[in-house]
Formats: C-alpha cells, structure tokens, sequence
C-alpha cells in the first residue's frame, strides 16, 4: 500500500534514490527468478519419478502380457499361468459394488442438491459425508467384518466385500452426482416448474437426463477406485488362491489388486515379470477406466449447447 | 408408466439421503462394540503407554505406542516432503505455466491420484527399499524412510490439486492490483495471491494428510512392520493401518487380539474424524466470504 513518493530533492539526493531503487528492484528480479526456478525444480521432482517409474513398469511388464496371460487361471503355486481368475474376481466385485452404490448415492446426491434446505439435517449429513470420504479403507475392511462377515453371516464372500466397497465408494457417487446436478443450469428446473411440472417430474424428466453423463463419469471414476483397492477386502472377501471363478455370491473371490500383494509378498520365487504383469495390468486396468473418464467429461463440456 | 407421486419421492430421497448419517453411526458402534471387550484384560493406559506390540507372544503385548509412533512419524515426514511440493507444483501450474503445459499437467496428476496403493507399495518393496538399503548402508530397506517417500508421493496429487483450485479461486483483480503496484511475479505470488488462497491451502494440506494416515497398502508392504517404538525414521516402524491389515486375518474371531485390532480401528476413526473436521471447519469459514 505504500505509495510511490516521489522524491523532489536535488542532484546527490535523486541520484541516490534512483541508484538504491534500481539496486532494490535488481535484487527483486534475481528473487523472482530464483523462485520460479525453484518452482521448476519441484514440477521435475514430481513429474519425473513417476515417468520413470512408469517407463520401468512398462518395460519389466510388457513381456508377460499376452492373451493367455489374461485367460489362464495362475498355476503351480501362483508362480505360473496367467490372471483369468483374480482378473474376474475384480470385475465381479466391481459391478456388483456398483449395483448397490450407484442407485443409492445416486439418490442421496438428488437429495442433497435438489430437494434439500439448508438446516440441521443437511449439516449433519455434510459432516457425516466429509466423515466417510475420510475414513481409511481399512477401517471399512474391520466394519465389513463386523457387520457382513460376522453379524450377518455372509462369511468371506463377495456379497461381502461388494457391501463393503459399496460404502466405500458412496461419498464420491453422492459427490459426482451432486457435482453433476450442480451443471444444469437454474432455467430448466424453473421452466419446467412453470409448466405445472412437480418437483420430482422436472428431476426425472429434465434435470438428470441432462446430468447424465456427468453421473455416469463420476460412476466410472467411482468403479476405477471400487477396482484398485485391497485393504477393505483382504479379509472381507479375497481368496489367496482360488483355482476356479466364483459360482455363488457367497463363495470367497480372488481379486488383482490382493493378489499383487500376495504375489509381491507371499509367495516366495515368483518371476520378476509374472509380478510387474499383474501391476501392469493393473494399473493399465485403472488408467484407462480413469483416461476414459476425463476425455468423456471434456467432450462433453465441449458439446454442450448451454 | 407408474408415476411415483412426489411426495413418495421426496421420502425416498431424503432416506438416501441420510443413509450417510446412519453408516457413520454405524461404523462407530461396531468398531466400539468389537473393541471394549478388551478392556476386561488390559487397561486402557496399559495399551496407550505400552512399548511393545507383540499379540502372538506369551504374556501377550499390545502397547500401542510403536502404532501411534509410527504412523505420527511417517505421517510428519510424508508432510514435509509432500506440502513443499505440492504447494510449489500447484503454484507452478495454476500461476506460471502455460495453458497448453496446464492442460497436460493437471490432468496428469490426477491420473496419478488414481493408481492402486498396492501398485505403490509394490513399487517401493521392488526399486525403492533396495536403493535405500544401499544408499545407507542399512540392515533392510524396509524402513520408515522409504514408506514415506512413497507415502509423499501418494499424497501429492491430492495436495497439488486442491492448492490449485484454491491458487485459482483468487480473483484476478488481486494478481492485477499487486502487478501494478510495481510488483514482480514472484513478490504477487508470495504476498498477494498466496496469503488469498490460505484459506483454501490448509483444508488442502489437511486432506492430504488425513490420506497418510490412512493409508494401509504401502505401508504394510514398505515400512517394515516392527514390534517396538522406532527411534529414528530409518527404522523399520508399524502403523496403526497397517498392523490391522497384516494381523486381521490370522487372529481368531472373539479374540483378545482380535478385540485389540478393533480398538486401533476405532482410534484410527477417531483420529481422521478430528482431522476431517478441522478441514470442514477450514472449508466453511472461507465460504461466506
């Protein structure tokens, strides 16, 4: 805040001023660029080890992969064979997660940005929402035992783990849809209120068809998390080794992200590219689902008439 | 067509919607109800102050100080790799990087968010721990150290986005007004923009913490799981998170072990339960405004 002033002095004076000025803003430039180098260094520090490490996976993964890798169940101690049955495992919990969550949340998100007021209520379930998006999924894993696997006598199963992993994917579908409900503009609910339309007729016939691909994108991303993780399923519903595909919801699964960690840390002499194959494909698996999303929301955002 | 009247969907929504109130509860009382049992064997403070973890020994042990330790450790040094650069990265990208290095920048560090933990935790056992036994001459490379380089870089993206709305959510008549003052970019950045997006920096850092101290799969497989309070990072240390996923499925059901288990779960949830909150409190002050 501290307004130039200009000083009026004669000969030495100015000159003096002018030199310390010039001297000072000298000193500011060097600053600056110091920082932005500095800055630089730290977009390195972050963008590197990760191109690295993601050339390195490619290059110690690539060999294993071939169709029967994807199709074989693992054989001979896990130390052989492809990923068919961890691979299905995955996708089974994956849907079945989605089957209990997305309706759901899908709801709860038309709630919270359609029908609700502001209150205690929507406070509470605020802070209950910001509550279970940080909750760690391990602590899931312990609530799924207590209550799917014990109380409710599911044993380990998939019902298990999907019921568990549905609530652990919720807060983002609710988050995702109100997210996409957000997009739509004001005018179409008011137009459509004007006509006569009730409440829940301009949701059903105006507003979600319209937030519609932004649920699903959020869905996806949801789906793309539900499929990586493995703490809430270890003892919920993962199989170490299972030499066949589930027949039942109640029969225990195998699934990719479990037994990575099985094969990284359990079984000893796995060779090197059975176990970077399996991440490979993971990650793959993740980044495309995650890719597809993003490339999806922009088309969309870009086609958009309003 | 089955017309639904509004007022049933209204209900119904409203009953999805407080779906979430009645999970937390109940994710509460079943971590409770499974952990009290306990108490009838080991007092409270004898668990909190105890050194040792070793619940498969005879007398058992269940001291959650190297728990507590660990996980405190990791976390704190995660942190201060971690906020730095996710703060730089963000101020980077949101104020000195051209839209078209943005368009592929941001992106890129979502996708990072999005990788499984156990494909980092497999990354740290494989190329990280071996160079960190080697680079300092340790025993193991399984050490504290290593878990929280991975556990830094696990928490940057959320870090780097989240300072980069809120860089972003400053409005420009702030960067003009300080640029015309005579500023450089740099001084705009540090004394204009920066202290404007506070605010929104600190739920930021909250949330990205809270994401280290929950997070299980790399440090189960990276940090070397020991039975005692660590001294220094470059040893190997158990964290609450982990010890529940490396010791859940071998305890038996009704245990003491088991009921142990469940109390570091519900300390676990106490603790990202306070943490959250102080980021919603963060959050909601900025809003108003």
């Amino acid at each position: 805040m501290t307004a130039a002033a200009s000083p009026s002095g004669t000969g030495g004076a100015a000159a003096s001023v002018r030199e310390q000025r010039a001297r000072h803003i000298r000193r500011q430039r060097a600053v600056e660029r110091a920082a932005i180098a500095l800055l630089k260094v730290c977009m390195v520090l972050i963008v590197a080890p990760v191109g690295l490490v993601v050339g390195y996976c490619l290059w110690k993964g690539w060999r294993a992969l071939s169709w029967s890798f994807l199709t074989r169940p693992p054989v001979n101690g896990m130390r052989e064979g492809g990923i068919s049955t961890p691979l299905i495992g995955t996708f089974y919990l994956a849907i079945g997660t989605m089957l209990l969550c997305l309706p759901l949340g899908v709801l709860a998100g038309i709630y919270l940005h359609e029908f609700a007021r502001p209150g205690p209520l929507l406070r509470l379930i605020r802070l209950a929402l910001t509550n279970l998006a940080g909750v760690p999924s391990v602590v899931y894993g312990l609530f799924g035992l207590a209550v799917f696997v014990t109380t409710l006598k599911f044993d380990t199963s998939l019902a298990a783990g999907c019921c568990t992993l549905a609530l652990l994917a919720l807060p983002v579908v609710i988050t995702a849809t109100e997210e996409a409900l957000r997009q739509v503009p004001q005018d179409f609910r008011a137009a459509s209120l004007a006509l006569g339309a009730t409440r829940w007729q301009t949701v059903r016939l105006i507003v979600l068809p319209n937030a519609l691909p932004g649920i699903l994108t959020g869905a996806v991303l949801a789906l793309s998390r539900v499929a990586g993780e493995t703490a809430p399923i270890m003892f919920v519903a993962a199989a170490y080794y299972l030499p066949f595909v589930p027949k039942s919801v109640f029969s225990p699964v195998m699934a990719l992200p479990y037994h990575l960690y099985v094969l990284a840390t359990q079984v000893p002499r796995v060779p090197a590219h059975v176990t970077w194959g399996t991440a490979l494909v993971l990650v793959g698996l993740v980044l495309v689902l995650n890719a597809g999303a993003i490339v999806v929301r922009q088309r969309l955002l870009s086609r958009r008439r309003w | 067509m089955v017309a639904l009247s509004d007022a049933t969907m209204r209900a119904v929504v409203i009953c999805a919607g407080s779906l979430a109130i009645l999970f937390v509860i109940l994710i509460f009382v079943f971590l409770f109800a499974e952990a009290t049992p306990i108490l009838k064997e080991h007092s409270l403070a004898d668990m909190f102050f105890g050194r040792e973890w070793r619940p498969t020994s005879t007398p058992e042990r269940f001291g959650l100080l190297p728990l507590v330790v660990g996980s405190l450790m990791l976390t704190v040094a995660a942190s201060i790799l971690a906020v730095p650069l996710g703060l730089a990265g963000a101020i980077y990208i949101a104020e000195l990087a051209s839209p078209r290095a943005q368009a592929v920048l941001k992106p890129f560090v979502e996708l990072l968010a999005a990788v499984p933990s156990v494909v980092y935790g497999f990354l740290g056992l494989t190329l990280l721990a071996p160079l960190v036994r080697q680079i300092f001459h340790l025993p193991t490379g399984l050490t504290g150290f290593t878990a929280s380089i991975i556990l830094a870089y696990m928490a940057l993206p959320t870090i780097l986005s989240l300072c980069d709305d809120a860089i972003r959510a400053v409005p420009q008549s702030i960067r003009l007004g300080s640029l015309a003052l005579g500023t450089t970019k740099w001084q705009t950045i540090r004394y204009a923009v920066l202290p404007a997006a506070r605010p929104g920096i600190v739920p930021a850092v909250m949330l990205g913490i809270g994401r280290v101290i929950g997070e299980t799969m790399t440090v189960l497989m990276v940090a070397g799981m020991a039975g005692t309070v660590p001294k220094s990072l470059f040893e190997p240390m158990r964290t609450m998170t982990g010890t529940i996923a490396a010791e859940m499925g071998e305890a038996a059901r009704g245990s003491t072990h088991f009921h142990a288990l469940f109390l570091v779960g519900a300390l676990l949830f106490v603790i990202t339960f306070i943490i959250n909150a102080i980021a919603d409190i963060a959050i909601r002050r900025r809003q108003p405004r």
